[in-house]
């Protein structure tokens, strides 16, 4: 075991790939937060009355409240006016038209991070990207495809613009502005992201993807994601976040609201690989993010898959409130932290609808000093007769130095309910490693081929070339920790 | 002593049985075979009442009175025995005392004095020899922890103390090897009797080669195509059930006559 | 008066008259406690442990203690005393409204190294015994538990040096007359090396009568010792009882520790035990509550040192409008390898009103580890009454077997038996028997042969 041991440490150690910075021409307004940024913010992205009122209410709310600490993970105080709350890569004014106008170094961004974003690329694909980059979304492919199927799909910017109603409508229905700190913070600031729209019965032919990269210094990304799949409506959506090498931490702050009326169904999916941090604990990203799904209708469905590498400190619980009778919520996770990250990560199911049905299969996989906790909650109120939830939390422990915490809140109200929750908590066996070092599979194969084989059940909920991605980002992360 | 006519049920809102007729009376071992999914497992749990089915049509009368009726339980006292396709284990209570509570609860219903602990365990002892089970078997927890094999010999020591009138055996052969399959057939054939009935509810016809019916019934689609004698199973076993499918609707009126009838 | 006014004053009223009143080192810790009292105050349900417990109805009764309870009347007393004691070979020290009663007990013949006598009497005799378990930091303590420290009047004193072995049990019998309306109780339990005991903590009190008794334990277990601590908690239906038990075990020293619960409107259990090297621990309990009733289980497991191994079950079964709450925390700290850590915790709820909160917790900062923790919530398993009825018992008598079954995994794991037949009769009482003939004297009897073989 003790050369397996070592392999394993040299297969943690490994470095961060996508931590090179581009070179652009940004706009970029100083630190520091005030009624007057947000109005700056808000002029700048033209936008109508209500949002400007919308972001001020949010931020007079937010002055109020208090940075939440009971989460499993440390880390110094935020000085929230040494942030810059927009920054936007320089270009046309009014933005660029179609992706020959998008500057040709942020393209060849995507390229490196292998993001296909030109459209004659995509051609062979199925997949429809939005890509923010710091603050603001930089191009959507296959519009107009998806808009003669009355599909929208564009960044929020544009939609406030052309969709007001829409925006109006849904706009904080799910997370209310003043939900919770970050969730208020993101509420007064937030810049771009991505919003769609599935009309009636219509299923969305491809997947639709936003990737996010933080790119400037001393910026915080904060964007907001409205997803809604209106009656019969079906949609997948993927979500990658990636950011440069930077010495500082960088706050990410985003909201993503999800809507599905009767029987619709929202599949949502997040390979997070925001940049985690030196191994000395340097740097890297703060993921504070709000996600929740709101199964507003009868026989919807709801579910979350992500797979979460990144970030120096990730706090995140995206959550189902299974409102409509006979909905389904779901929470497939991920979760993996190496040297000094720590994770904070759960999920919500709130049972409202009766014959609500939740399953939640957590993974944690802790390696080097990594922090990893599992919170989690199951409530089932006194009108949801029937629900039914099942919870799986496993922990994989790689190296004596890390954490594994699992906490998870069960509420019951209503005695039809039927509830499991399961843990456990794992290393890699030292008959297993022999098992494999015998059959001639080297250290780094095995445990790779045993980290994959734990995290399997997450896995195949996601999109086929997403899960490949997951597969290949796991053996990056863990390369260095494992033999 | 059981007669079925046009039953019909369904679960989840999925109908299952189509409307099936069958006559069974005292004396007779009976074989329903079919492929998967035909509704043999839920004519079974339907006839001992699972409340998870909902009986949509038809009627079954059990000894002059209707079975749809009864709670399960009192079609147990009424001499009613299904033997489970999956046993279910019960963590906490032993086998021992689900025996007597079962066997006493029949006697009380039928007027005669309940068992006292000695007398009961002699009983219990002589048919635990019938199925070869050891004595321990008894304190443990029902069905917990016990293999396949033990699940179903399980099942008929508790048939063979309970003395039912109609026995139903759902698909008490799958996942017997060889030895298990004649145990369990042998307490069954100790059982066969002039006023008993036996339905044997069977995906193969190997089991029958040790339990030999009267009758064989082929369900498919929840109807009784075809019935006949023993040869049927020979017949089926040679040339599986897809030759039967295609004609449902016609053979399952004659099907269902000639089983009853001969 | 906010409750730290009221349970300051309470302390100035009551302090000189307390036993030891005159012992400097004591004095210091009972005013220690309640200035630590003071800085927190009674928790409420924004405290993350206190988060679905709310005492504020506790603290609106206003209850104090009372510096001596009247007498309650000796025949009344005997004849409580005869029914609550579990079997006469027992050691048995009766505790009136807190304070030891001399008459009632009875010990039998104790082995050299063996003290077990009131808190009282062993501060008037030997109070060096008790010093270094009177240091509050080596306890967790939360604000109860200093409350308890500063107001204390007497409690149990079981002290074993090493190699002493009690051989029966030792059953501490807390009767509440009513007549003083909080009764606060220290116990101590030291089992030096090799040393083994078994004791029953029991309270019990009068029908009808409303108090408070906030009890706290602290158990000692040397190397290679043993002991097993059974609480039984059969308050009267309108009493408050808060208790904490709180275990300490050596290398290689074992702790078993039984909590049931049945009475009290409210009541509040925190259980802990910090594991050394190679030491066991078990933690069993059995919660039963209907009517308004409150019933909360806090366990905290610390696996401090490596090959220790720890099994815990809980069992709830919730009825009419109670409400349950189960928080077990597993911690296995990072020089705890090999740690060996098991967690259930079930409920059954039966009516529309019951509810559980259950949060099953673990934190684990070692790799080489095995950890499992398990919850459900659900009703009787319809396969199970399915399968009961086919065999002709009707569904009351089924659901009867079912529940009981449930509730008998915990007492299954009790060594002794006049407390697992206590258990089973009253467990029987509360169930919702059928017209099946079949009594469950029977099934008791059936039972013991299966464990028996």
């Amino acid at each position: 075991m003790a050369t397996a041991t070592h392999q394993l440490d040299a297969l943690i150690a490994q470095e961060y790939k996508h931590g090179f910075v581009t070179d652009l021409e940004t706009d970029t307004i100083p630190r520091g937060l005030n009624e007057d940024v947000i109005r700056l913010i808000s002029a700048k992205k033209n936008e109508p009355e209500f949002m400007l009122e919308w972001r001020l209410a949010a931020y007079r709310h937010w002055l109020t409240m208090i940075e939440p600490n009971w989460a499993h993970v440390h880390y110094p105080p935020i000085d929230y006016q040494e942030i810059s709350y927009y920054s936007a890569p320089k270009s046309n004014k009014d933005g660029p038209k179609s992706l020959d106008e998008v500057d040709p170094e942020l393209l060849r961004t995507y390229e490196k991070l292998g993001i296909p974003l030109k459209e004659r690329e995509m051609l062979a694909g199925v997949v429809a990207v939005d890509a923010v980059f710091d603050s603001v979304s930089v191009g959507t492919t296959f519009k107009k495809k998806l808009g003669e199927m009355g599909i929208i799909f564009c960044s929020f910017s544009e939609a406030v613009q052309e969709h007001p109603g829409l925006v109006r409508q849904y706009l904080g229905s799910v997370v209310p502005s003043g939900d919770n700190f970050y969730a208020a913070l993101n509420s007064a600031v937030f810049s771009d992201g991505s919003f769609v729209y599935i009309p009636k019965g219509v299923r969305c032919p491809m997947e639709l993807s936003t990737y996010f990269r933080i790119n400037a210094q001393n910026t915080g990304q904060f964007e907001r994601t409205l997803i809604i799949a209106d009656e019969g409506a079906y949609v997948s959506y993927l979500e990658g976040c990636t950011a440069p090498m930077r010495d500082e931490n960088q706050l990410h702050a985003a909201v993503v609201e999800l809507i599905a009326l009767d029987n619709a169904r929202i599949k949502y999916s997040t390979v997070q690989n925001w940049y985690p941090g030196d191994k000395e604990g340097r740097g890297g990203i703060y993921n504070f993010v709000t996600k929740r799904g709101d199964c507003r209708g009868a026989n919807s469905h709801i579910s979350w898959t992500q797979v979460e590498t990144g970030s120096a400190i990730t706090w995140k619980y995206p959550s189902v409130l299974l409102k409509g009778d006979n909905s389904v919520g779901e929470f497939y996770s991920v979760a993996l932290t190496n040297n000094r990250q720590q994770a904070d990560t759960g999920t919500k199911m709130i049972h409202i609808g009766k014959n609500t049905r939740s399953t939640i299969v957590s993974k944690g996989i802790s390696a080097g000093r990594g922090q990893n906790a599992y919170r989690g909650l199951v409530k089932v109120l006194k009108s949801a007769d029937r629900a039914r939830n099942y919870t799986q939390c496993d922990s994989l422990l790689l190296g004596d130095r890390c954490g594994a915490h699992t906490f998870p809140y069960i509420e019951v109200k209503n005695p039809t309910a039927k509830v499991e929750h399961e843990a456990t908590t794992s290393r890699i066996g030292e008959d297993q490693m022999f098992y494999c070092l015998q059959r001639g599979i080297s250290a780094e194969d095995a445990v790779s081929m045993i980290v994959n084989g734990f995290c399997k059940e997450v896995f195949k909920e996601l999109p086929m070339e997403f899960a490949v991605e997951a597969q290949k980002l796991l053996g990056v992360s863990l390369e260095g920790s494992v033999g | 002593m059981l007669k079925v006519t046009n039953l019909q049920a369904k679960i989840d809102g999925k109908e299952i049985l189509r409307g099936v007729d069958l006559e069974v009376r005292a004396g007779e071992v009976h074989a329903i075979m079919g492929p998967n999914g035909s509704g043999k497992s839920t004519l079974a749990q339907v006839l001992a009442g699972r409340e998870n089915y909902e009986v949509t049509g038809g009627t079954v009368e059990y000894d002059g009175s209707d079975l749809l009726e009864l709670a399960p339980e009192e079609r147990a006292r009424a001499g009613l025995f299904l033997a489970f396709q999956y046993p279910v284990e019960i963590p906490g209570v032993s086998n021992v005392y689900l025996l007597k509570a079962a066997l006493n609860a029949v006697r009380k219903h039928r007027g005669e004095p309940e068992l006292d602990a000695m007398d009961f365990l002699t009983l219990v002892k002589d048919k635990l020899k019938l199925v070869e089970i050891s004595q321990e078997f008894l304190y443990r927890a029902v069905n917990e922890g016990f293999s396949g094999g033990e699940k179903k010999r399980n099942e008929i020591l508790q048939m063979a103390v309970l003395e039912p009138r109609l026995a139903i055996l759902d698909e008490t052969d799958s996942g017997l090897d060889i030895d298990a399959l004649k145990i369990v057939a042998n307490g069954v054939n100790s059982l066969r009797s002039p006023d008993r009935a036996i339905i044997m509810v069977t995906h193969y016809q190997r089991l029958l080669d040790y339990i030999v019916p009267d009758f064989v019934h082929v369900l498919s689609d929840g109807r009784i195509v075809k019935s006949g004698g023993r040869e049927l199973a020979l017949e089926l076993e040679e040339r599986g059930y897809s030759w039967l499918e295609g004609d449902a609707q016609p053979a399952a009126q004659s099907g269902a006559r000639a089983g009853a009838g001969s | 008066m906010n409750a730290i006014e009221r349970y300051s004053a309470d302390f100035a009223r009551i302090e000189n008259a307390l036993p030891g009143s005159s012992i400097g080192w004591l004095q210091d810790a009972r005013r220690d406690a309640l200035s630590r009292f003071a800085e927190r105050g009674i928790p409420t349900t924004r405290d993350e442990n206190w988060k679905y417990t709310d005492v504020s109805s506790l603290e609106k009764r206003a209850l104090i203690a009372a510096p001596s309870p009247d007498r309650a009347d000796a025949a009344t007393l005997a004849a409580s005393i005869e029914r609550l004691a579990l079997a006469a070979e027992y050691h048995l020290l009766v505790f009136v409204d807190g304070r030891y009663d001399r008459d009632l007990s009875w010990l039998g013949r104790l082995p050299a190294g063996a003290t077990i006598s009131s808190m009282a009497e062993v501060l008037e005799r030997d109070p060096g015994l008790l010093e270094a378990h009177f240091a509050g930091e080596i306890w967790p303590h939360g604000a109860f538990g200093w409350l308890n420290t500063a107001l204390a009047a007497d409690g149990a004193v079981i002290h074993l040096e090493a190699d002493t072995v009690v051989e029966q049990p030792v059953h501490l019998l807390f009767l509440a007359t009513g007549s003083a309306s909080a009764v606060h109780a220290t116990n101590l339990i030291v089992a030096g090396n090799n040393a083994k005991v078994t004791v029953i903590e029991h309270y019990a009190g009068d029908d009808g009568a409303t108090y408070f008794t906030n009890a706290l334990t602290h158990i000692v277990i040397g190397e290679n010792a043993n002991v097993a601590h059974y609480k039984l908690q059969q308050e009267s239906a309108k009493a408050f009882h808060i208790a904490g038990i709180h275990a300490k075990q050596a290398a290689h020293g074992r702790f078993a520790s039984h909590s049931i619960s049945l009475g009290a409107q409210l009541a509040r259990n925190d259980i802990s035990t910090y594991l050394a090297a190679g030491s066991h621990c078990e933690l069993n309990g059995l919660y039963l509550a209907d009517g308004r009733r409150h019933v909360d289980h806090h366990t905290r497991i610390d696996h401090a040192e490596p090959d220790a191994t720890s099994s815990e079950v809980y069992r709830g079964i919730l009825d009419g409008g109670a409400r349950g709450v189960f928080n077990g925390k597993v911690v296995v700290h990072q020089d705890a390898q090999h740690t060996d850590a098991k967690q259930e915790n079930h409920n059954l709820l039966l009516s529309k009103n019951a509810e559980i909160d259950t949060k099953p917790e673990l934190e684990i900062y070692a790799d080489d580890v095995k950890c499992t923790h398990g919850a459900t919530i659900g009703q009787l398993d319809d396969a199970m009454l399915f399968y009961l009825r086919s065999r002709g018992l009707d569904e009351a008598a089924a659901r009867s077997l079912l529940i009981y079954a449930f509730a008998h995994d915990i007492i299954d794991r009790m060594a002794l038996q006049p407390l697992r037949k206590r258990l089973e009769r009253q467990l029987i009482e509360r169930l919702p028997l059928g017209s099946t003939e079949v009594s469950f004297s029977e099934l008791l009897l059936d039972g013991q042969s299966g464990t028996g073989q």
